[in-house]
């Protein structure tokens, strides 16, 4: 467990993504089964570790500690854990545990310990634990861990061991279970693939390059199918009867992490064998709802009964990559739409109207023009009351084969232009990683009646879209503007006719009471620096207000 | 006779009435006992200044030769009578030179502590503790969180990182007196034989800590060496400008970051630390009440850091003691300050 804790604690604070696997990989190199194997489980989020409450963990910090000297650290501090994993004492030494608890033996100790014994388990084990050990202990225990490392990391970490595509280790992913003995043994070349026997396994996807606008010189419109871009979860649903003879639906995201869990309501409404691809969006009074409302249900922890009436959760399909145990994914993609429509229409029922799962509609254009001008206004080209959760169109070559990763040329995506408004710089912020020497996060405001005339208000924060000179730029201004420092945060000169005009493009705006502005941006990034404009001129509340009333 | 009559502080620091001195003012006065090189504790333009050998020579590194009037040398167990007080040096085992002043007067002993640790330091004589009545002690890691793990933990852990990340320099901020000398030692300490880069503000300190006879190895300038040179090396430079303009010359840096500090995860997110490594020059929160109970003292009175924490464990052990509340110190570079979120360049 110290070992596996220093790791863990050593990622936590790595902001880059390559990093991350090294720091993983090497970690699985050096490490025995099972210790690796339940590592690799605690970083998927195969195992669940939240067996205790904080109360305990203050419970037994209280019967070790001077109260006031515990209340002083934790207010230094400011984490509960990480406090008592401090300033937890070392035992009388013939009281000390003879080794420290490897992380095997915790996961299998938890299985076993009745609730009653817990707080004594746990003190023997914080008892045989260095600091670092205690910390990432009392995170587990207490369900408050983060270290920011996907699943999707952590399979690619493996994967490297054995100089493997990631995908290789996604597609064994879900017949496997802790601690992964065969999974490591197979990467490393010292037994067969692990055999699947899961009636619903992910499948990699397929994902769809960025189309710009000199790539439509080589594109010929009677190559491609059309439909919408939805603005949901993309997402994997697996369906299929077992050896067992029980039928599972298993939702998957597109990096194959199940996510069924959360949407119960969707898994008992999809009664069919095979394997499609869609889109997952709330679906209620007949029309599809915007991110925003989906993101209300994806925030909640657990799933509620009256979640599920508010924010009833459905699947818009697009492709089909396996139908009653036969793999589609060689062929075209013309017919695998011709498939996925007649299993659309067989599982619609007798009320198209309830059901959990429809049809991404084609969109029929002749020319690029044609398209351009249904993307520009999908409510009158076809999506109609759907049209809010639209962010664009697809283009699917109708030849293209399912290739998992992100093929260049069969598949694009042309995202609607972004919303844009010009905004003041008011604070910045260090960035991490390789722009940590620069201030590369940046709040913007815009202009705003208050009672002593106008004020910016802050209306959201950036930390892209600029070139690597455009930051320096932003970077040399910050550091010659600052007029207050708070913590890592600068504040820039900000007033009618001092400061930096930023033109910010976003995705969509929607009412926010945690705003002071009362509005917040989906996806707001630097699109051009405004030196040119005195920050007076920039945009008001007012113009984004109104964009969410026509919205 | 009271403690108050032999020492007391006032606003220029520690005052000692009988022999008209004060313990590491941070106003100039007279007649001054300095116990270490820290430039809170270390301040030019006093009359006449007392302190070890290895200090005096660390001021005039940093202020020039004139940094005072005159000065006296004193060595570790060597006395000096100032008016009828006698003032007693001993190893406070924080930086090079770093002393405590022990003053005696009509059987009454007071000893001024510095700042100090109790933990070995290859460049420093180890603290002894002086057996007194009253224990002057800082308090600068003075909660029970702060429990510094043994040094070669953390340097294990950077030469981890070295080992894992080959193609990146490793910068290490560490204090320009003491804390960037030792990690160094302690790199060699640990079979680690490679150049050592280091930041322009270093080179006159740490030229004197090898006069001195503690031996740093390989010790190269930053300025000027080549990427390629830099590539997987280690990199010691003061901690203003680890995240800074002059970070950037370096391929793919991670920033490491050695203090006490670094305990506090909170701390070293703040920093943007990717690194953090708990090397401290003082005292942890064991070793403060160790070091405190050794002395034998029956009254502490506790210094800049966290004095309630500190004024309170003495209550609840039978021991009589009081904060000083003294200000100025731990304001420039040295450890006893909590780092800021961020620096200019230096
Ligand atoms: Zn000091
Ligand atoms: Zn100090």
């Amino acid at each position: 467990m110290n070992r596996f804790a220093a790791f863990l604690d050593r990622l936590a604070y790595e902001p880059g993504r390559n990093a991350k696997v090294r720091l993983m990989a090497d970690y699985f190199r050096a490490t025995p089964d099972p210790e690796r194997g339940y590592a690799l489980a605690a970083l998927t989020g195969a195992l669940s570790f939240a067996n205790a409450k904080p109360g305990l963990v203050r419970t037994l910090i209280m019967e070790r500690a001077d109260p006031v000297l515990f209340a002083l650290s934790y207010d230094y501090v400011g984490d509960l854990s990480e406090t008592v994993a401090l300033m937890w004492p070392a035992p009388p030494a013939h009281m000390r545990p003879n080794h420290a608890p490897l992380l095997s033996e915790i996961v299998e100790g938890l299985a076993e310990t009745p609730k009653r014994d817990l707080p004594a388990r746990l003190a023997a084990w914080l008892d045989g634990l260095d600091d670092t050990g205690r910390w990432a202990l009392l995170k587990l225990i207490t369900g408050s861990m983060r270290v920011g490392a996907s699943a999707r990391l952590a399979k690619t970490a493996v994967a490297r061991l054995g100089d493997l595509p990631p995908d290789e280790v996604e597609l064994v992913w879900p017949g496997l279970t802790p601690p992964y003995a065969d999974l490591f043994a197979w990467v490393e070349g010292r037994a067969e693939r692990p055999e699947t026997n899961d009636p619903v396994p992910f499948r990699p996807v397929m994902l769809a390059h960025a189309l710009e606008p000199e790539d439509f010189a080589g594109l010929d419109p009677a190559d491609f199918s059309a439909e919408w871009k939805w603005d949901g979860i993309r997402v994997q649903v697996v369906a299929g009867r077992g050896e067992d003879g029980v039928h599972h639906v298993r939702l998957y995201s597109r990096t194959g992490e199940d996510i069924s869990a959360t949407f119960p309501d969707l898994a008992e409404a999809l009664d069919f064998s095979g394997a499609l691809d869609g889109e997952l969006l709330v679906r209620k009074d007949g029309r599809v709802q915007s991110f925003n409302v989906l993101q209300q249900r994806l925030n909640r922890k657990s799933v509620t009964p009256r979640m599920l009436k508010d924010f009833p959760a459905h699947v818009r399909a697009y492709d089909l990559l396996v139908e009653d145990g036969e793999d589609l994914r060689e062929r075209p993609f013309a017919e695998r739409r011709v498939r996925l429509e007649a299993l659309v229409a067989r599982l619609g029922g007798v009320d198209p109207a309830a059901a959990r799962l429809d049809l991404s509609p084609v969109i029929p254009f002749a020319d690029w023009e044609e398209l351009a001008a249904a993307r520009a206004d999908p409510a009158s080209a076809g999506a109609g009351p759907d049209a809010d959760a639209v962010e664009g169109v697809m283009l699917k070559r109708v030849d293209s084969l399912y290739v998992p990763g992100r093929p260049k040329g069969p598949w694009w995506k042309w995202k609607r232009d972004p919303h844009t408004v010009d905004a003041v710089l008011m604070y910045a912020q260090r960035g991490h990683g390789k722009r940590s020497s620069y201030y590369s996060d940046y709040t913007f405001g815009v202009w705003s009646a208050g009672p002593e005339g106008d004020v910016l208000v802050p209306v959201g924060k950036a930390y892209f879209g600029f070139t690597d000179a455009e930051l320096k730029e932003i970077d040399r201004f910050v550091r010659n503007h600052t007029v207050n420092r708070f913590g890592p945060v600068r504040e820039v000169t900000h007033g009618p006719d001092e400061g930096l005009v930023l033109e910010v493009a976003f995705e969509g705006l929607a009412r926010s009471t945690r705003h002071r502005s009362g509005v917040a941006m989906r996806f707001p990034r630097i699109a051009r620096l405004r030196w040119d404009k005195p920050p007076r001129e920039a945009d008001r509340l007012e113009a984004l207000e109104a964009l969410i009333r026509e919205g | 006779m009271r403690p108050e009559d032999l020492l007391r502080p006032t606003p220029r620091g520690l005052h000692c009435p009988v022999g008209d001195f004060y313990i590491d003012p941070v106003r100039a006065v007279p007649r001054a006992v300095i116990t270490h090189g820290h430039s809170d504790h270390a301040r030019a333009g006093h009359g006449h200044v007392l302190a070890t050998r290895e200090t005096l020579d660390l001021m005039a590194i940093r202020y020039g030769e004139n940094f005072a009037g005159s000065t006296q040398a004193i060595a570790y167990g060597e006395s000096v009578e100032v008016g009828r007080v006698r003032i007693t040096a001993h190893p406070a085992g924080h930086v090079l030179g770093s002393a405590q002043m022990a003053l005696s007067w009509r059987g009454l002993t007071i000893v001024a502590s510095g700042d100090y640790k109790d933990a070995a330091d290859p460049t420093c004589a180890r603290f002894e503790p002086v057996p007194c009545d009253v224990f002057i002690s800082e308090a600068t890691f003075g909660l029970p969180v702060f429990r510094h793990p043994p040094a070669a933990t953390e340097t294990a852990k950077l030469l981890n990182s070295l080992a894992v990340f080959p193609e990146r320099a490793h910068i290490v901020g560490a204090y320009s007196l003491g804390k960037a000398q030792r990690v160094m030692a302690l790199l060699r300490e640990a079979g680690h034989e490679a150049p050592i880069f280091i930041h322009g503000a270093l080179t006159a300190i740490t030229a004197y800590y090898e006069t001195q006879g503690i031996p740093l190895g390989d010790v190269r300038p930053a300025t000027g060496a080549s990427k390629a040179e830099l590539a997987g090396a280690v990199v010691v430079a003061p901690p203003s400008a680890i995240t800074d303009l002059w970070s950037r010359r370096f391929p793919e840096p991670v920033t490491a970051f050695a203090s006490g500090w670094m305990r506090v995860r909170a701390r070293a997110r703040q920093r943007g630390i990717e690194l953090p490594l708990v090397i401290s020059d003082h005292a942890d929160w064991d070793g403060l009440i160790a070091s405190i109970a050794a002395t034998g003292c029956s009254e502490l009175w506790v210094t800049h850091g966290a004095e309630e924490a500190l004024v309170h464990w003495a209550g609840t052990h039978g021991l009589k003691a009081r904060p000083l509340h003294m200000v100025g110190y731990g304001e420039e570079e040295g450890e006893d300050t909590p780092p800021a979120p961020e620096s200019e360049a230096s």
